[in-house]
């Protein structure tokens, strides 16, 4: 697994207290993973900080699952 | 009791009576704070007899890119932002059949979609911060109607209605949005009435007086403090008893 899947997996089992094997690719955060729509934000917001990137509204509308947020962030860096 | 050592406090109107004495109570709690207004001499008189801890961040509230570059500003110039205090407001008093577009326009934007976008400039850094304060200054006509202030009350009960809403979606995150809804008080406005007029609004009034800007204050400042983290999506009345809601 990629150093960025790492990254991305270590923030989404610290925010939502999820165990870190239900993370995996197609783990959609709310329907999966448990997070609430407050929480997907927060999510965005935190891998905006741990990369150094913007993820605008419109896209972080489409980061629905594990995979979504990797794929977005390997793009975006 | 309420001390405020630490946060920093964004007010909108500091020069005004009411929001002058909601920046004072604040900042006497220990808080730094952020004086917003239109007008700027007023602004700095006050941060001058504040001393340290007081920031002018002059503001047009009607000019929409304005206010969302405030909660920024205000964070630069204080470091973070922690409590909100959504005061400023205006009135275009009319008879309703009389009332113009732009009397309704500038009545809403100002005193709700500024309040609006300030609210939401704010989420971030107070989401991330897992504590935050925002006190929308209401005022009992949003509760109970004027004649005259279609506009001005329709804008007061939108704050309230705003306000639960927010409460709702961020209370999980030690975030609270309160309302205080101030009944007649004696400002620079209510000193133009004549002691007839005095005494009429005087007499609708149990107290059987006016409040003081002061007396405000000191309910933003409760609301303002950590001892109020179980208070949320609640309108204080500060009234006298003349509407009891």
């Amino acid at each position: 697994m990629s150093d960025i899947a790492d990254r991305v997996k270590k923030i989404v089992v610290e925010h939502l207290g999820v165990e870190e094997d239900k993370v995996t690719e197609s783990a959609s955060f709310i329907d999966d993973l448990g997070a609430d729509s407050l929480d997907t934000v927060e999510l965005v917001m935190a891998f905006e900080e741990e990369f150094g990137i913007e993820i605008p509204d419109d896209a972080a509308e489409n980061i629905q699952t594990f995979g979504d947020a990797v794929k977005f962030i390997n793009e975006a860096s | 009791m309420f001390d405020l050592t630490g946060k920093n406090a964004l007010v909108t109107g500091a020069s005004g009576g009411i929001g002058g004495a909601i920046a004072k109570a604040l900042h006497g709690a220990g808080a730094t704070v952020g004086l917003s207004g239109t007008r700027v001499e007023p602004l700095e008189a006050l941060a001058a007899e504040l001393g340290e801890r007081a920031h002018v961040l002059p503001c047009n509230l009607s000019d929409g890119d304005a206010v969302d570059a405030l909660p920024k500003q205000a964070i630069e110039a204080m470091g973070g932002l922690d409590i909100l205090v959504n005061n400023a407001g205006i009135t275009r008093d009319q008879i309703f059949m009389r009332m113009s577009d732009e009397e309704w326009q500038q009545v809403l934007d100002v005193n709700l979609t500024s309040t609006m976008r300030l609210c939401r400039g704010v989420m971030r850094p107070m989401m991330k911060a897992r504590w935050g304060r925002i006190i929308n200054i209401s005022s009992i006509v949003g509760t109970t109607g004027n004649p005259g202030q279609v506009n001005y009350a329709a804008s007061k009960a939108g704050m309230v209605g705003m306000t639960k809403s927010i409460a709702y979606e961020v209370a999980s995150r030690g975030i609270t949005a309160n309302a205080v809804a101030p009944g007649f008080i004696a400002t620079a406005m209510t000193e133009k009435l004549n002691d007839d007029q005095k005494a009429a609004i005087n007499g609708k009034i149990p107290a059987a007086r006016m409040g003081t800007p002061e007396e405000i204050a000191a309910a933003v400042l409760y609301l303002a403090s950590p001892e109020a983290g179980y208070v949320t999506g609640s309108t204080l009345h500060v009234n006298g008893g003349m509407a009891m809601i």
